[in-house]
């Protein structure tokens, strides 16, 4: 690992931020709580998304399978009187297998056709969820017990486990930022052929980053699951949401640590502050703020050369933006 | 009975093809997976349905009157927006025409409700050795396919489907060879727009359509063009085909709630074993 000053700075900012949101959650209220473990729940997928999509670029929509299949092992393992450590875990382990599996047939494809491929396991996936009554419940739903406790209680406990796996998604990006790993990520995202050539094994590393970004996104799955206490299919593997997440990391900056932190932490408050006040316009605004996004931050908030203290605006600050290559 | 299932088969297939066409004409030659489309569909369904509902215009003057105002639209959509980073990697493009789509399906949604419409339309059925089929899904395949064609001779024996061919083949030299690029960005996207209005007229006789429904179409659109084979016409008639039989086959083994899932799963064999699809070239992948 290569670590200099300022990467060093850069983690333990990162680390004092997740401190002080933990130290919070003494003191938030329930509505806060709900919105700051949804807002780590989204730092989790965003991680997860950004190994695939912004250090590998390969444009992943598969996230939200992972997340929905996380969601139904939990419920499965739950309903089987097992633990709720037990059943997160399984749900991770399930991700990452199935992640193994798809990824060995899909990340072979390219651009669209590894787009609209790993669309597909979503729709799979939820036709799946939706017809084996005996397994998943069918479009009915299934039932997960409920935490014990008082509604503070179980809020604090949700909000500090999802806390933990952001942090745990954090640190997995830090490591894969600053080694062997995640160059070789970066130069399958410039030229594959090209890194195959300089003796990366390619094809491990793609599985690897797909298996890594699986088993975190179902992690977070299984999490939600034992917290709502109830999964149907739509929700679960929910369409608008496994675009959304490359959004939020395109708004954040892609292939950086703290991108997904940041876009997802944005996206959270235009979201709450839309659904407050403009419930019937929300897909809309919402498709405002992804067009809005593309035009006027196409790098992220990470990647866009703000206007400097004297007021100027770089104009080549276009053309030093990260590409992804598809 | 299996006879049944395969007529029903060919009647969305056909119908299936026209939906796909305009996905697969701007896929091929844009490079962008337009994931408007489905909206686009609803939008088409939706001006042929109020126009004859709302304001009496008959059937056969409001169908064209939605094909040429959905023209409009895309033209305006491609020209205004998306020119502007079609040459940026896909997932720019794929997120961009997902965000319009969300804010076309909201409007949609203010402004004509989520409850399901259809022209409600009774021609009466045909019966052949015990196959029932009715005249409206016989019409609005042939109406779909006759579109479709149409649409392949346009793009072999005219200038302008000359130039979108070429373009389509290398952009590049296509633009050194004089052809405006943008213009037959835009020209393309229209048309694809055009057959999605179509294809929206076409569904509306035959299913009440609602704007929640998009995802669906846009799925299948997905689907054809895979198992069709990138950016092709034929390729779209042949996909459209292939999957309303192989979802007519599929209700009938394993049950009606299977046929999308039949669909989704054929759709990944074909886009790992045969990722130039059923009737598509190689080198158009």
């Amino acid at each position: 690992m290569i670590l200099d000053r300022t990467f060093l700075l850069k983690i333990a900012v990162g680390l004092a931020l997740f401190a002080l949101a933990a130290f919070s959650a003494f003191s938030l209220d329930n509505y806060q709580l709900q919105v700051g473990t949804s807002l780590a729940m989204l730092a989790v997928l965003c991680y997860a998304w950004n190994l695939v999509g912004g250090y590998m670029g390969y444009p992943s929509l598969a996230t939200i399978t992972f997340f929905g299949i996380g969601a139904y092992t939990d419920g499965i393992v739950q309903n089987l009187d097992q633990a709720i450590g037990v059943a997160w875990l399984a749900a991770a382990i399930a991700g990452a297998a199935i992640a193994l599996l798809l990824g060995a047939a899909l990340l072979r494809l390219k651009g669209h056709y590894f787009a609209i491929g790993t669309i597909a396991t979503l729709e799979v996936a939820r036709e799946i969820a939706n017809n084996w009554d005996a397994l998943t419940g069918g479009a009915i739903g299934l039932n997960i017990p409920i935490q014990m406790g008082s509604p503070e209680f179980v809020g604090r406990f949700f909000f500090l486990v999802m806390l933990a796996l952001a942090v745990a998604a954090f640190l997995v990006t830090v490591v894969v930022d600053r080694t062997r790993f995640g160059f070789g990520l970066r130069c399958i995202r410039q030229n594959e052929q090209a890194a195959s050539m300089v003796g990366i094994d390619v094809v491990r590393y793609k599985v690897a980053a797909f298996v890594l970004s699986g088993a975190l996104s179902a992690a977070a799955g299984g999490v939600y699951a034992s917290m709502v206490a109830y999964i149907e299919p739509k929700d679960a593997f929910n369409l608008v949401k496994t675009i959304e997440i490359p959004v939020m990391v395109m708004l954040g900056g892609m292939g950086t640590i703290f991108g997904p932190l940041i876009g997802s932490a944005f996206y959270v408050v235009l979201n709450e502050f839309v659904w407050a006040n403009f419930i019937n316009w929300h897909s809309g605004i919402l498709g405002l703020i992804i067009v809005g996004v593309i035009y006027f931050l196409p790098g992220g908030v990470l990647g866009t050369r703000w206007p400097s203290a004297k007021g100027r605006m770089p104009m080549r600050a276009r053309a030093a933006q990260p590409r992804t290559t598809a | 009975m299996l006879g049944q299932y395969l007529v029903n088969g060919l009647l969305t297939g056909g119908l299936y093809a026209c939906l796909a066409v305009g996905f697969a004409l701007v896929w091929g030659v844009l490079n962008v997976v337009n994931m408007l489309h489905g909206s686009m569909v609803i939008l088409g369904a939706y001006v042929c349905i109020i126009g004859v509902q709302q304001f009496g215009v008959p059937l056969y003057v409001a169908a064209p009157l939605a094909c040429i105002a959905l023209f409009a639209f895309g033209y305006a959509v491609q020209r205004g927006l998306i020119n502007r980073v079609v040459a940026q990697p896909i997932l720019i493009t794929l997120t961009l025409t997902f965000g319009l789509d969300l804010i076309v399906n909201n409007l949609l949604l203010y402004f004509v409700g989520a409850t399901p419409r259809s022209l409600i339309t009774n021609f009466g059925a045909v019966d052949l050795f015990g196959v029932r089929a009715p005249v409206v899904r016989i019409g609005g395949m042939l109406v779909a396919i006759t579109l479709t064609l149409l649409l392949y001779w346009l793009l072999h024996h005219s200038k302008l489907g000359r130039a979108i061919i070429a373009v389509r083949m290398d952009r590049h030299a296509a633009a050194l060879m004089g052809i405006r690029i943008p213009q037959i960005y835009a020209l393309t996207f229209g048309i694809g727009a055009l057959m999605a209005g179509a294809a929206g007229c076409a569904m509306a006789l035959i299913y009440p359509t609602a704007p929640m429904m998009s995802g669906v179409f846009l799925g299948k659109a997905f689907i054809i063009c895979v198992l069709g084979g990138l950016g092709s016409v034929p390729g779209a008639i042949v996909g459209g085909l292939v999957l309303g039989i192989a979802e007519g086959a599929g209700s009938l083994a394993f049950g009606p709630q299977w046929a999308t899932t039949v669909g989704f799963v054929l759709m990944m064999a074909v886009i790992i074993l045969l990722p130039s699809g059923l009737a598509g070239r190689k080198g158009f992948e």
